[in-house]
């Protein structure tokens, strides 16, 4: 092996990277992105095209106030596409790193969700699957995410993104303090 | 059913493959740290973000203006980014990962994150069908694809240029003994 070679598994043996080194790639990798397939990063259009492919497989007709009836505004029609393969490539990616480096806990319940509500593990995937729907259904409404529009709408100057950035950071912030008190703020 | 062609399917797989090796490697996958800078107490993911923004807006542009890409900026609709928004937010703290941290947290074998990918789904089929029966509201004032220098009137370096200044000045202030 080249020590170029040498150097680039090192890296992706380590644990932890700087977050700035890890930004820095996240933004060049946009750059990526946009000119390869003139996309943003975004994850949650692959799942809204799969629930509406879904959708329309569960029945088919094309009724009146159906969602492919409704046309989404400003929006492509349902496909499968690049969001698809890059959804499974974070997987395939996130798992690729964790192995090299060896950093797999194997922890059902996080330590801090635990210390609040308990370490039953019913809980915690009650309250991840009501998270999960909650941020999903935001998403899809303000048509993107922490990737979507935090990152990639607030890189391209999207007035939209900022907006959306700022008020998903505060509202995330306030329900934070509201499920995890200042006494969890205290404890981290 | 419309389906892209293979090269470019395998370009979103390299891309995906990347982008979640790199959400690993920040550590951010994780609950715990996203709730610690929610609770104001860890600003690493928003570092993440920051400089992702920053290092992005730059090249963005760049290869913008040279015609080789298209911008694809989000219509500001202000129910609908408002709106959303707040249901993003509540729903991230209470879930602890976003959406492409849930798949990174699942490849990296976290299991509540799994019950997160699959209300993710649900989260996406209660949006097709809702959608329909509220899009007059969403959509009501939408402002159209504007950008900040567009509504400003400005131009756009200044704006790349702040952005790049405060990762740099945040650094700096991290860098100091």
């Amino acid at each position: 092996m080249s020590a170029a070679q040498v150097g680039v598994l090192a890296a992706l043996r380590r644990t932890a990277w700087s977050p700035y080194a890890v930004g820095a790639g996240i933004g060049m990798l946009s750059w990526f992105a946009f000119a390869t397939a003139d996309h943003p990063l975004g994850i949650t259009t692959a799942f809204e095209h799969a629930a509406a492919l879904l959708g329309g497989v569960a029945s088919p007709s094309l009724e009146h106030g159906s969602y492919f009836s409704a046309e989404r505004a400003e929006g492509s029609p349902p496909k499968i596409g690049w969001e698809w393969t890059l959804v499974g490539g974070v997987f395939l990616g996130a798992w690729l790193s964790s192995r090299l480096s060896g950093d797999r806990p194997k922890e059902d319940v996080p330590a801090l969700w635990a210390w609040r509500f308990g370490d039953g593990r019913a809980t915690r995937y009650a309250g991840a699957f009501l998270g999960a729907a909650l941020m999903m259904l935001g998403a899809r409404i303000a048509q993107g995410c922490t990737s979507g529009h935090a990152i990639s709408g607030v890189l391209q100057l999207a007035l939209s993104s900022w907006i959306f950035a700022a008020v998903m950071f505060a509202a995330a912030v306030g329900t934070a303090f509201a499920l995890f008190g200042r006494e969890g703020a205290r404890r981290v | 059913m419309r389906v892209d062609p293979i090269g470019k399917l395998l370009l979103g797989l390299g891309t995906g493959v990347a982008f979640g090796a790199l959400l690993e490697k920040g550590g951010v996958a994780r609950h715990d740290m996203i709730v610690r800078q929610l609770l104001l107490h860890d600003g690493r993911v928003a570092t993440v973000m920051g400089t992702a923004a920053a290092v992005g807006a730059v090249g963005v542009y760049a290869l913008e203006r040279a015609g080789k890409t298209q911008l694809s900026v989000k219509p500001l609709q202000p129910v609908a980014i408002v709106g959303g928004g707040v249901l993003f937010g509540a729903g991230v703290a209470l879930l602890g990962y976003c959406p492409g941290t849930s798949l990174a947290a699942v490849g990296a074998g976290r299991r509540d994150a799994v019950a997160g990918v699959l209300g993710m789904l649900a989260g996406a089929v209660v949006f097709t069908w809702l959608y329909p029966r509220f899009k007059a509201q969403l959509e009501a004032g939408n402002q159209g694809k504007v950008t900040l220098p567009e509504v400003t009137r400005t131009p756009r370096w200044p704006w790349i240029a702040g952005l790049s200044a405060l990762i740099a000045g945040r650094a700096a202030l991290e860098a100091r003994p």
